[in-house]
């Protein structure tokens, strides 16, 4: 089954955890490592399907139309940027058991000071095609 | 699963026969649909044993297929076509190095934009599989199927000859092969082999260019420039794959006789004139090669290339360039001085090199919000990565 394991930009739940560019370079760089090793982790195991993180709000956009007129272009960063998502995981795994295994080490990744910072991982099946013996 | 002799043996004679085919019947792209079928059978047959002329086989099977195909669709008009393209294109012997040059014409033409131009050439002159490009762009192998199709059907109808214009025709096939090598020098990310080098599939088609048109000063300057900035490679990026900038890389890993050729061939083509763009990259990228250290390289002289470089392309992402080459000689306040009131769609460009001079003149905390503001924008992770430990970095200080 597949499972998309979703990372916003909200709240990690370490406190006093500020953004990253504010953090000692040598728990950036520990951080980095960790997360290209779980990926390099996942890729040996045959779980990762594809990892990507998404470049930044400031230069996100949102675009409405009614399939007439030009369509609406709005220009990031949002009051609610942390709602957007800023990277995920997509995983191919035996159980939700393992995805939720998978998240919970993704959201334990070490922030300042080498703490967990405990950021929310949002895990949601993908839904697969239609069965054709059906 | 093809094995790898026989994988060589294919992606070496698939141009070939690609060649040859379209050079008989004249019509290009669907030579192309042609060659792949018969490459592909020849993927699962030759592994239990090789015909005895190999290319000839591919030649012979991918033409029966292209007649095949033209009685198939068994309209006049078509049969009129293949009827006229034969009486056209005499049996004369060409060479395949000439076959390949115009399939670079072809597949270079100015309709096709980059990312159908692109995977095009790579598989109808370089030889990959569709599966190949598919790994090397991160897309899925359907998609970048769609994408020849899509290229191709542009190209229907288009006869296999060189263009009447070569010259100025050159200019978009240097520009396809310079976004080939900047596509695999950016993207190449050490550990995965699985990828195709890109760069050096660049390297290749521009050496193959290059001996067909040697005497085209852009077309030695585009292949010494790649040479001498392959020759930075494996100093670029450390053992994990994170970005290592000129100025703290390590010169002895790089590559002494990549640099030998290229300044030999860039030497060679400044003393024949006519200075163009690709020539003037060349030599910046040469004064670095040159250098024994990021301090001892002759700053003035890469000032003055850019300049010129400015003036020539007016492109304002040399600018940047420049302002770090000014802020070597001058100080940080002359370089910062260029950047005032610059434009640029590729903002993060300008607030990671506006970040680097305030960091030397001395304002840390502008210069770290401007890290953080560089980091926000770009769309590499690499770089991502590289700028948000530069903010910690300067930040900490």
């Amino acid at each position: 089954m597949r499972y998309m394991l979703l990372q916003a930009y909200g709240d990690v739940e370490l406190e006093g955890c500020g953004p990253m560019t504010e953090w000692a370079p040598d728990d950036v760089r520990a951080h980095i490592d960790f997360q290209h090793a779980l990926n390099a982790e996942l890729l040996d195991s045959g779980e990762l399907v594809d990892a990507q993180g998404l470049a930044g709000p400031d230069v996100a956009k949102f675009v409405v139309s009614d399939g007439v007129n030009p369509p609406k272009i709005i220009d990031g960063p949002y009051p609610e940027s942390k709602e957007l998502l800023a990277g995920y995981r997509l995983v191919d795994v035996d159980s939700l058991d393992r995805a939720i295994e998978i998240a919970a080490r993704s959201s334990a990744a070490p922030g300042p000071g080498g703490l967990p910072i405990q950021q929310p991982i949002e895990v949601r099946q993908v839904m697969g095609a239609p069965d054709p013996e059906v | 699963m093809t094995p790898p002799d026989v994988e060589d043996l294919l992606r070496e004679l698939g141009p070939q026969a690609l060649g040859a085919v379209a050079r008989r019947y004249g019509a290009f792209a669907e030579a192309e649909d042609a060659v792949q079928e018969a490459l592909a059978t020849a993927a699962v047959d030759w592994p239990a044993g090789l015909p005895d002329r190999p290319l000839s086989w591919l030649i012979t099977v991918a033409s029966r297929r292209l007649v095949d195909e033209y009685r198939r669709t068994d309209a006049r008009r078509r049969r009129e076509e293949l009827a006229a393209s034969l009486s056209i294109h005499r049996q004369e012997t060409v060479s395949s190095s000439d076959d390949s040059l115009v399939m670079l014409f072809l597949c270079c033409d100015d309709t096709l934009s980059s990312t159908l131009s692109i995977p095009l050439t790579l598989r109808a002159v370089a030889g990959l599989t569709t599966r190949e490009i598919a790994a090397a762009y991160l897309v899925p192998e359907s998609t970048m199927a769609q994408r020849i199709s899509r290229a191709k059907a542009k190209l229907r109808g288009r006869r296999f000859e060189l263009p009447a214009d070569p010259t100025a025709r050159l200019r978009s096939v240097c520009e396809v092969l310079y976004l080939l090598f900047n596509e695999g020098y950016t993207s190449s990310s050490g550990p995965d082999l699985s990828r195709v080098d890109l760069s050096g599939e660049a390297i290749r088609l521009a050496r193959m260019l290059y001996g067909q048109v040697p005497g085209d000063p852009e077309v030695a300057g585009l292949l010494a420039l790649m040479l001498l900035t392959e020759a930075r490679r494996s100093a670029r990026t450390s053992e994990d794959g994170a970005l290592v900038p000129l100025a703290e890389q390590n010169r002895s890993l790089w590559d002494r006789a990549l640099i030998s050729e290229g300044l030999q061939l860039l030497n060679a083509t400044l003393a024949a004139g006519r200075i163009g763009e690709y020539q003037l990259i060349a030599s910046i990228s040469a004064l670095h090669d040159e250098a024994t250290s990021h301090a001892s390289t002759r700053w003035a002289e890469v000032a003055k290339a850019y300049t010129r470089l400015e003036s020539l392309t007016g492109n304002p992402m040399v600018r940047l360039n420049r302002a770090v080459a000014v802020a070597m000689v001058e100080g940080p306040a002359s370089g910062l001085a260029l950047l005032d009131g610059l434009e640029l769609r590729d903002s993060h460009r300008l607030h990671a090199v506006r970040a680097h001079l305030l960091e030397r003149s001395g304002d840390l905390a502008e210069a770290a919000r401007c890290y953080a503001a560089a980091a926000a924008r770009t769309d590499n992770a690499r770089e991502r990565d590289y700028l948000v430990e530069q903010a910690a970095r300067v930040n900490a200080k």
